[in-house]
């Protein structure tokens, strides 16, 4: 059931286009920023690893609203949502947040290298920023399926899916930069950002599907 | 029946050909305002209720709170002899479809065939999506975009769903809205082939009853 959810997540997202649109965001930000920033190398190689994570942040709530609104307006989030339980639903949830990751911010996270470049980000930098994305950009999806979910059951609700899910992000946001930061300052050690990172991403792929399941049932 | 019908322990084949679905003394509400209280009824397997009243009158909502997507303020409904969550006994068709525009008919269909598990009573048998198509006379189209589909293929596809894995309640939101005379010929049919199959029906209607449909019942606006 879980694996059938995905599958036809992934297919939409490849079929209705939508998963290039984070990309095109994506390389868009990055390649617009050094024009606004100046060609101050070291300044850029210092702030780069910190814009590029932003870029994937606001990348990745771009489409969230879409997450449950899509179903609702067709009517197969019922049909999703009937007869299940709290923990099967979170599950489907999961699903959900992993097409999500997998058609719109892995894409970023392999992206993130190329990119680093236009910002003076030597490939040591971009690479350290691929891992920290890879690691972290998961906890964005599960956070924003809170504010997705949250956001699905009212009027005109997307605007809110950005304010739900940034409080959120930022634990994710704050280990993923300073582990990213860490690879390029020698002094700093990588690891304890880095682990740091990766259990907030895990936490919230217990606590956002959950949230998210709750919030969707009591929608109703 | 006699009352003692257990006695015998008959295995039945169709599994739910005793179930009930009964409602007592329901009140719902929408958006804060009452649409109706101590509304009961019971249909029995093998029937059919069309139920009935002007827009806005709650048929909708009522027909979410059978299927356990909403709750009522008070009361209660429960489908005496199904196995599992009332929700799990039943197939909703919704004003919606429930299926992807940007995937094809097939696609959509062979999706919900695969998430829905079969029915946990049993019984009922399950058609794989080109033969749901075919009953809905659509097997032509199987390899189309659902969303190039006219609104009356897509409710004949919306009414394939509900073959594809089979239900002992159908709850059906104006199933005929788009068809055309042969379509709702075909709905007929096919609804009196769920109720011989011990299947029961509740679903709003508005234009002519169908000779389905046995029993009406009216939901008057509260005064």
């Amino acid at each position: 059931m879980t694996a059938t959810l995905f599958l036809r997540d992934v297919r939409l997202a490849f079929r209705a286009g939508g998963a290039l649109t984070p990309l095109l965001f994506f390389l868009a930000v990055i390649a617009t920023a050094p024009f606004a920033i100046g060609p101050d190398l070291a300044l850029l190689a210092r702030i780069g690893p910190a814009l590029l994570w932003t870029a994937a942040l606001l990348s990745a709530l771009l489409g969230l609203d879409r997450l449950f609104q899509a179903d609702r307006e067709d009517g197969s989030l019922d049909m999703l949502v009937a007869g299940q339980d709290a923990p099967s639903l979170a599950l489907l949830v999961l699903a959900k947040c992993l097409a999500h990751w997998v058609t719109g911010l892995l894409p970023l996270a392999l992206a993130a290298p190329f990119l680093g470049l236009l910002l003076n980000v030597e490939w040591t930098g971009g690479l350290a920023v691929a891992l920290t994305l890879l690691a972290g950009t998961p906890g964005l999806s599960f956070a924003g399926a809170v504010g997705a979910a949250v956001a699905v059951s009212l009027p005109r609700g997307g605007l809110l899916v950005s304010v739900l899910a940034l409080p959120l992000s930022v634990p994710v946001v704050i280990f993923g930069v300073s582990a990213a930061r860490a690879a390029l300052a020698d002094p700093d050690p990588f690891l304890p950002p880095f682990l740091l990172l990766c259990a907030s991403t895990l936490f919230l792929a217990v606590v956002g599907p959950l949230g998210a399941a709750l919030a969707l049932k009591g929608g109703e | 029946m006699s009352p003692a019908g257990g006695r015998g322990a008959v295995p039945r084949p169709a599994g739910a050909a005793h179930m009930r679905l009964v409602a007592e003394e329901l009140a719902v509400e929408r958006g804060g305002r009452l649409l109706f209280s101590g509304l009961s009824f019971s249909v029995a397997a093998g029937e059919a209720l069309a139920l009935r009243g002007p827009n806005g009158a709650g048929k909708t909502t009522l027909l979410r709170v059978l299927g356990g997507l909403a709750q009522p303020l008070t009361g209660r409904m429960r489908l005496e002899g199904a196995v599992g969550a009332p929700g799990a006994a039943c197939h909703l068709l919704a004003v919606e479809n429930a299926m992807k525009p940007a995937l094809t008919v097939e696609e959509n269909l062979r999706f919900w065939r695969r998430f829905l598990l079969p029915a946990e009573t049993g019984g009922g048998e399950d058609l794989m999506p080109r033969a749901a198509l075919e009953a809905v006379g659509l097997a032509a189209l199987a390899g189309l975009p659902f969303g190039v589909l006219s609104t009356g293929q897509k409710r004949r596809v919306g009414l394939a769903r509900l073959l594809l894995r089979h239900r002992p309640v159908w709850l059906l939101d104006e199933p005929a809205s788009g068809l055309d005379a042969a379509s709702e010929a075909m709905l007929g049919r096919l609804v009196e082939a769920h109720l011989a199959g011990g299947g029961l029906v509740v679903a709003a209607l508005h234009g002519r009853p169908s000779a389905a449909f046995g029993q009406e019942f009216r939901i008057e606006e509260p005064a």
